[in-house]
């Protein structure tokens, strides 16, 4: 064989070397990958869609729409907070707890997405509230979960009505 | 009338880069000196008429001219001087002009100073250069111009969110546009280097300094937005693994793979085409960064349909400069000649792990960025993957990449014995496994993890430390002779044991802040107290206080130690909560306490009436470390940035490439 040759030979050996090594690694990081996935992947649910599914305990979800006008009340013992309100997408709505202080953007009548689960009596226990720091004010789900249930078509008629009224 | 010369100007820059696309690439394939050299006046000239249109933008935010649309939807007239500036690229049209502005400037740059380079590459390079700046230009004059003009002039502005109202975020974007902006030079490089067929380590030696410019740029960039998010949002977290951060680091994950590849060219002439490659996918997460982030696409899909023109010239653009690119790239990727071989533990093998490692971990971010999206495009089920994935994942990915990091420096180019480093590393290896199991010690009961990334960190530390050593002679030469080779060291060769060292320590920062956080809330009255870890706060007074645009309440905490002496005050925190005239939203800003050994965060919420008030805290263990690491890396890369071989235009004769070829 003559030079040329086995260099050519050994950087073909080298290169399958390579594929092998990466192959490997891609192996193993697509493993990695889908039993992560399957721990930390939280489906996002509207108000109806839990009614519709009847989503039971012992499920992480996260939950996403409008704090309800006049539902927040909180109570404070020993100073720990526990809050209280409705979460809804102007269909259905669900009754949400939360242990903790909420974040300075929670607002009745806002968007909000909670992350938690339901429990025995259908409440929605939150170990997370994400009050969105976004120029609408508004989570995307939120957005579009009330397009889906009509709401946001009423509440920009609404808007509209009350711009022409003035 | 100002808006319309910016207007007019953006149009005469689009004119003068459509020149610069078209007729040094021609010419370069015919051979013409004198199509080629047309490239360099329509470089300087797009720069130009770049900048005034960019200068225009920024006038109209200095007087406040709310009839153009952008300005009265992000700025207020009451605003700080440093955020109606910053207003200009805080938002989508502003900030492509602020990109393409860059891009011109680099392509100038490119015309200016690269007078040793070969003609014909350096034609294509500036053609190249130009065909991504018409693809910006015509987004911008078609579907987002920042110029538009409102037929009613609102009486004030909307105002820039307060949450960006912060020196870390006036900064943030501009770095990040500029390392997203240095890789479209990288990119141009690639290209060309594909058409012309042939890369050297001439090629390379261009490549390496642009690469690490970008870096250096996107590496800021990155810091400073999380400083903010530290900082400003006071959830007490610096990195949340969202969309929006993720697009800044893909791209920045294969920019440091890229770095080093390029070192592997340079030096031995090999990894030519996996170096092309990795230039084009770092330049397309950089392009994907810039886009879907502000176009709000990655969130949402619905988010084309809101607004369906820009989605789709987005998508047609992606694909264009992405698909054409990956189809050049198999296409004349195997007329790159291969060079010299080496054997599986070398340090090219080192540098081609640390590539695997690095693409695999940027692939990892971009799935658990997307999985959200598809699944919802092609199931309809919407879902969240959250920092937990991202962090198991990374966590199991990122051992065998320091592992790599530890040996890889210690091996020799072409072939190695593993043995003989083995040997060297010994106390170190030894002084490491000590960390990791005082570690496991001292928390016993916890998780395991952080001791094992504890030793790992520390092995890290200690082993560049110990590769600067032998590489000095340090203890086997005369003191007097290992100083003097410590100055004689390159500085490319500081930039990497800064670099390497300058990790570790960010890594252990890292470490000690994810694993062992703790926090604490409570609502409190005037003279109770609350304990956080190994300290007491007690709320002393609340006070309001009124700031240029804002008015705020301010908290009077008294720190001292959980169980020492009754007055041990060791500290007062001033917390506040701030509300902003222009916008209906409140921030708060945290007070932090830095020590090495951690940082005490604390910060006080809403009134929750009868004088009671919401107060949490965080302690963050070496939290300060992260950001001393990030420091000592940017440090590393300035100082190999400043290494005379690639000082940008410096003559390569002879001498320096053959100089090059017998460096080690």
């Amino acid at each position: 064989m003559t030079k040329v040759g086995l260099k050519a030979g050994a950087r073909k050996k080298r290169r399958l070397y390579f594929l092998l090594t990466s192959i490997t690694v891609l192996g193993l990081a697509v493993l990695l990958v889908l039993s992560a996935l399957e721990d930390s992947i939280r489906l996002f649910y509207d108000p109806t869609e839990i009614v519709e599914k009847n989503i039971g305990p012992g499920q992480d979800f996260r939950l996403g729409g409008l704090v309800e006008e006049e539902s927040f009340e909180s109570r404070e013992t020993a100073g720990i907070l526990i809050n209280h309100f409705t979460v809804t997408d102007g269909n259905e709505s669900v009754a949400v707890t939360y242990e903790g202080l909420l974040p300075d953007l929670f607002r009745e009548g806002q968007g909000i997405v909670a992350e938690g689960s339901m429990n025995e009596d259908g409440i929605f226990v939150a170990s997370e509230v994400f009050a969105k720091h976004d120029e609408t004010y508004m989570p995307k789900e939120v957005i579009d979960s009330l397009k889906k249930r009509g709401e946001w078509q009423r509440r920009t008629a609404e808007t509209q009505q009350k711009d022409n009224a003035l | 009338m100002i808006a319309e010369l910016g207007h007019y100007f953006l149009v005469l820059a689009l004119g003068l880069t459509v020149i610069q696309a078209i007729f040094p690439m021609i010419g370069a394939a015919r051979g013409s000196d004198r199509m080629m050299m047309l490239g360099q006046p329509a470089a300087y000239g797009q720069f130009f008429f770049s900048l005034l249109a960019f200068l225009a933008l920024t006038y109209s935010y200095l007087i406040s001219d709310f009839s153009v649309s952008v300005v009265a939807r992000n700025s207020h007239s009451l605003k700080p001087l440093l955020y109606k500036i910053s207003g200009v690229w805080g938002n989508h049209e502003g900030s492509l002009l602020f990109w393409v502005m860059f891009l011109a400037l680099f392509g100038a740059m490119v015309a200016y100073f690269g007078k040793g380079l070969p003609k014909s590459l350096r034609a294509r390079v500036l053609s190249v250069q130009a065909m991504v700046g018409i693809g910006f230009y015509l987004f911008m004059l078609l579907t987002s111009n920042p110029f538009d003009r409102l037929s009613d002039v609102p009486f004030e502005g909307n105002g820039l969110n307060p949450l960006l109202q912060d020196p870390g975020l006036v900064f943030h974007p501009p770095f990040l546009y500029l390392g997203y902006v240095g890789l479209s030079v990288v990119f141009s490089f690639a290209i060309a280097a594909l058409i012309e067929g042939r890369v050297d380590p001439a090629w390379a030696r261009w490549v390496r300094p642009w690469t690490l410019l970008a870096w250096v740029f996107l590496t800021i960039g990155i810091v400073l937005g999380s400083w903010w998010a530290y900082y400003e949002l006071g959830w007490g977290g610096w990195w949340a693994w969202d969309p929006v951060e993720n697009a800044s680091f893909m791209p920045w994950l294969v920019a440091t793979a890229l770095l080093h590849s390029a070192i592997v060219v340079e030096k031995r002439d090999t990894l030519k085409s996996w170096t092309i490659l990795l230039a084009i996918i770092a330049f397309s997460f950089s392009l994907l960064g810039t886009f879907i982030v502000r176009s709000g696409i990655i969130t949402s899909v619905h988010a084309f349909a809101t607004d369906p023109e820009r989605g789709l010239y987005i998508l047609v653009f992606l694909a264009l400069v992405i698909g054409g690119s990956f189809l050049l790239f198999a296409i004349r990727s195997d007329k790159l000649q291969a060079g010299g071989l080496f054997a599986p533990i070398s340090r090219e093998s080192g540098l081609m792990i640390n590539n695997l490692f690095l693409s695999v971990a940027a692939a990892v971010v971009l799935y658990g960025t997307m999985h959200p999206l598809l699944s919802d495009a092609f199931f309809g089920v919407k879902s969240s993957v959250g920092p937990p994935f991202f962090n198991l994942v990374f966590s199991l990915l990122m051992i065998p990449l320091v592992v790599t990091m530890v040996y890889g420096p210690h091996l020799k180019w072409k072939r190695a014995d593993i043995k003989g480093v083995n040997q060297r590393l010994m106390a170190v290896t030894g002084i490491a496994l000590l960390a990791g199991l005082m570690t496991f010690y001292v928390t016993y009961g916890g998780a395991i993890m952080p001791a094992i990334w504890i030793g790992i960190g520390v092995w890290l530390l200690l082993s560049s430390l110990q590769e600067l050593a032998s590489r000095i002679k340090l203890f086997q030469a005369p003191f007097k002779d290992s100083m003097s080779r410590l100055r004689r060291q390159p500085r490319s060769s500081w930039g990497m044991t800064l670099g390497h060292f300058g990790f570790a320590v960010g890594l252990l920062g890292i470490v000690g802040t994810s694993a062992w956080t703790i926090e604490a809330q409570k609502v409190m009255g005037l003279g109770e107290d609350m304990t956080i870890g190994d300290y007491r706060l007690t709320l002393k007074d609340v006070i309001p206080v009124a700031g240029p645009n804002y008015t705020a309440v301010r908290g009077i905490i008294s720190v001292s130690p959980k169980n020492g002496a009754e007055n041990g005050e060791i500290f007062i925190a001033y917390p506040e909560t701030r509300t902003y005239v222009s916008s209906p939203i409140t921030t708060t800003e945290g007070d932090v306490k830095t020590t090495m050994a951690g940082d005490l965060f604390i910060v006080i919420g809403e009134s929750q009436g009868q004088g009671r008030w919401g107060i949490r805290a965080y302690y963050k263990p070496m939290q300060v470390w992260f950001w001393i690491g990030t420091i000592i890396v940017v440090l590393g890369g300035l100082i190999s940035l400043s290494d005379r071989r690639y000082r940008i235009g410096s003559p390569q004769g002879q001498k320096a490439s053959r100089k090059m070829k017998h460096a080690p």
